[in-house]
């Protein structure tokens, strides 16, 4: 049972003849600066995390970067990095028969104790199923035994977990900042007990925010539609409830510096987490509440350090809607006069559409040659009430008139098409508001005034209010992007747009069941992986694979669904009522729009559920009001409404 | 102040380019808090200047780096400090004192010494590199151009064998602005693949 494995000299030794025969061999080396080397003779739990994309997007990534950080500072435990190569690199590694191994030593990924995903986004699930092959490893879960890593997955994704559900043996719902450490604390004792493997599962399914798929069994109505969950073991939790930590832990700051040019290639301080507006689109949105923000000092310090351990010339100050950062004024302030003459960029992303805003970005100097990006996301006024992003035209146009007149020549604006209901109408009004939009820029500055849209297609995220929504055809999409690439005709406007295919693909994956298992699986045997890069992706693949198993891919994506439909990741709750959701869903479709939540609570569902954690958390870093302790507490004050059961079509 | 840093580069940053050691080198100094000097105007750049790009894979122990600083400091400390923000990969030996007014690093530089390793057995290589010598012209392609290789060889000779046995040779190049002569095309007008030796630059000479 019991492979042999290569040493990490041999893997040295074979990598010595095919690092010079790949493209850009650094992604492969190791040994960046910050990287934590420890000992091996040790008795230490060895935990290996991959962002299962090359290189050059991993780096990038904060999430397992924080865990990185936190679970090396334990002294009974070592943390190592992997990412997927790139083809060429691949087939280099099956000839010479080198498995997968971390950057750090050389280990194959197989001699860990525990592998961790990150899973952002669901384009990367045909990786992890690659990866897992690379390293050896059996890909379905019901196939490993006490020899074989645990393999556990967390991110934004892992919000429905249940197409991975075959193949990965733990999910960490939610923030992982602690529950991280509980896992290892589990896995050792586990260990130590030398029980089964299955004991392994039941004792991690008892931790907050671990969901763990083994232990349940799905059901589905005849029409093929789900039907609910059963619990295969009395004490798995149902529903699976999401974890948050109460107060964001100080940020990470001991960033490995890569020795090659990788996408974000700088210091990412988040400043705050969750946002409070409600975009009925916005699936980060629905499952980062509540808002939890750092104070300003931290940041601050925590650049400070950063800058020292690092020597990046870049920071970027990272949360969903930083313009509705308490402190964001003080903050900009702060760090501009803080680090003035140090040649530093400071990127502030996702500013809302006002002027403020670009006072923001102008205190920051130094950020104008990037472009100004806002996100309006709809051009007509009926579309933005539908998802709840309510801006005027009047205030973006007086927006861009600031952008362009204050020394920046590029604005970016991104759009959706495919949100529900939306008419060629609604299109034409994106290409509409993007020429009177360079229109003010050519006003103030003349041919020098450009403006890149680009249009992204909506894709229904489960736990939004739009979870509802069928997607739009291919048909449907093509001639929508048609009336743009038609209107938007100007050698100073540039338009980019994503295939209709792709967001199928990301619909189906986001959006499926347990039974979407088997067409992942179906789909990397016939070659698919890096379903998120052009060059790679194959629509036809995986409607082969879909094929094969007996799957109508249309079941996923253009089926009307009902108001009570039992979705998939019912079970997985983001603290975020089911009810609250239809209850926007069918607010939005009469045309109603609701206030920043920091205005007017709506009940969500999040405070009832961390009532606990907020009494013992008071002060106004979380953007919920305030709950008394359980014995002061009387009714509730905040009850959602009753909403009738109906058809959504 | 400018500086002249003669460093080694070695495996850990072998598959660092020429532009990616630029970036690890503004890195080095910001990291070691020294007062690095930038140009002027809207995107200002650090005032860096490396001697000869050094192709990716090869490791070196000549290596030259200018740096302006935007005021003096004693060499001692900026040695320190360099040396503690130093990553794995790159070792200073020593920094000198070099008079603004001196010409461009790259323009002073006129050839590069090579060990080249062959890490297989290789077959009549004595012959091969008699023959390299004696060769009037050496018609070779790089990058849809045709150019001739051999007046780029300087000097070429054999070296005792490596500890490991293998087969070793001392090859001097051209390095002048339009006029390279790269190891990995000698290697291949030697009839063997480029991607089974290990190159190291030993020496960097300069004009006259």
């Amino acid at each position: 049972m019991h492979e042999v494995f290569l040493s990490p000299e041999e893997i040295n030794r074979r990598l010595e003849t095919i690092l010079p025969t790949v493209q850009k061999p650094g992604r492969y080396t190791g040994g960046e600066i910050n990287q934590v080397v420890k000992d091996w003779q040790k008795d230490l739990t060895r935990v290996a995390f991959i962002f299962p994309d090359i290189y050059d997007i991993g780096m990038s990534n904060l999430g397992w970067a924080i865990l990185y950080e936190s679970l090396n500072q334990r002294s009974d435990t070592l943390a190592e990095r992997a990412f997927v190569p790139w083809a060429d690199m691949e087939a280099a590694m099956r000839t010479a028969q080198v498995s997968l191994y971390s950057l750090e030593t050389k280990h194959p990924l197989a001699a860990f104790d525990i592998i961790g995903f990150s899973l952002p986004y669901e384009t990367l699930f045909t990786n992890t199923l690659n990866a897992l092959d690379l390293a050896g490893i059996p890909l379905f879960s019901s196939e490993r035994s006490t020899e074989h890593p645990l393999i556990i997955a967390g991110g934004h994704a892992a919000f429905n977990p249940e197409p991975m559900h075959a193949f990965i043996d733990a999910f960490v719902i939610g923030e992982g900042e602690e529950v991280i450490h509980e896992i290892v604390e589990a896995y050792q004792a586990w260990r130590r007990s030398r029980s089964s493997r299955l004991a392994l599962l039941q004792s991690l399914s008892q931790l907050a925010g671990v969901y763990v798929p083994a232990l349940y069994a799905a059901h589905y109505h005849e029409d093929g539609t789900f039907s609910h969950l059963e619990k295969q073991f009395e004490r798995a939790p149902l529903p699976v409830m999401k974890r948050i930590v109460p107060i964001l832990p100080p940020p990470p700051t001991h960033f490995i510096v890569p020795y090659i040019e990788t996408v974000h290639n700088r210091i990412p301080v988040e400043i705050m987490r969750g946002c409070t507006r409600g975009c009925r689109f916005c699936h980060a949105g629905m499952i980062n509440r509540p808002v939890r923000e750092r104070p300003v000092d931290e940041i601050v310090s925590a650049i400070e350090q950063a800058l020292r351990n690092t020597g990046f010339e870049e920071i970027g100050l990272l949360s969903l809607s930083s313009s509705d950062y308490t402190h964001v004024l003080e903050l900009v302030k702060t760090v501009s006069e803080r680090f003035a003459g140090k040649h530093l960029g400071i990127s502030l992303p996702s500013l809302r559409i006002e002027t403020f805003s670009v006072e923001l970005m102008d205190a920051l100097k130094d950020s104008r040659h990037g472009g100004f990006t806002l996100a309006p996301e709809a051009a007509s006024e009926r579309m933005r009430e539908i998802i709840n992003k309510p801006v005027s035209t009047d205030q973006l146009l007086e927006t861009a008139r600031a952008i362009y007149s204050r020394g920046w020549t590029t604005i970016k604006l991104y759009f959706m098409i495919g949100h529900p209901s939306e008419t060629l109408e609604d299109v034409q009004a994106i290409a509409e508001l993007c020429k009177k939009v360079l229109a003010e820029g050519r006003k103030l500055i003349g041919r020098r005034a450009r403006l890149n849209a680009g249009v992204s297609t909506f894709v229904p995220k489960p736990h939004t209010p739009f979870q509802w929504v069928s997607c739009d055809t291919t048909d449907q999409i093509n001639a929508k992007q048609q009336i743009l690439k038609q209107t938007l005709r100007d050698r100073d406007i540039k338009l980019t747009w994503s295939h209709p295919e792709d967001s199928l693909l990301e619909a189906w994956l986001s959006r499926g069941d347990r039974r979407m298992s088997e067409v992942i699986y179906q789909a990397w045997k016939r070659g698919a992986k890096f379903d998120a890069w052009q060059e790679h992706f194959s629509y036809q693949t995986w409607l082969a694979a879909f094929a094969s198993v007996g799957l109508d891919p249309a079941f996923y994506t253009h089926r009307p669904r009902l108001i009570n439909e039992a979705f998939p990741w019912d079970h997985i709750s983001t603290g975020v009522r089911k009810k609250y959701l239809a209850q926007d869903y069918l607010e939005s479709l009469s045309g109603q729009t609701r206030v920043d939540c920091r205005e007017q609570c709506f009940a969500c569902g999040i405070l009832p559920t961390f009532a606990e954690m907020r009494t013992q958390n008071p002060g106004d870093f979380w953007k919920c009001p305030e709950v008394s302790p359980k014995s002061k507490r009387g009714q509730p004050t905040l009850q959602p409404l009753e909403i009738p059961i109906i058809s959504s079509e | 102040m400018r500086i002249r840093i003669f460093f080694s580069k070695n495996a850990a940053m072998r598959f660092t380019g020429h532009l990616d050691l630029h970036k690890t080198w503004e890195r080095i100094f910001r990291r070691a808090g020294l007062p690095l000097a930038y140009s002027q105007g809207f995107h200002p750049q650090p005032r860096l200047n490396l001697a000869c790009a050094l192709p990716l894979g090869f490791t070196s122990q000549a290596e030259i780096l200018d740096a302006w600083l935007e005021y003096p400091m004693p060499l001692q400390d900026v040695q320190i400090e360099l040396d503690r923000a130093a990553p794995p990969g790159i070792s200073i030996a020593r920094i000198e004192v070099v008079d603004q007014k001196e010409p461009a690093l790259q323009t002073q530089v006129s050839s590069s010494e090579y060990i080249i390793n062959f890490l297989t057995p290789v077959s009549e290589l004595d012959q091969k590199l008699s023959e390299i010598i004696s060769a009037e012209s050496i018609s070779r392609r790089w990058r849809e151009r045709t150019y001739d290789l051999r007046p780029l060889i300087e000097e070429l000779r054999r070296l005792p064998d490596t500890q490991a046995g293998n087969a070793s040779v001392l090859a001097l190049l051209a390095a002048r602005e339009g006029a390279t002569g790269r190891p990995e095309e000698l290697v291949q007008a030697l009839g063997f693949d480029p991607n089974l030796t290990r190159v190291h630059r030993s020496r960097l000479l300069f004009r006259e």
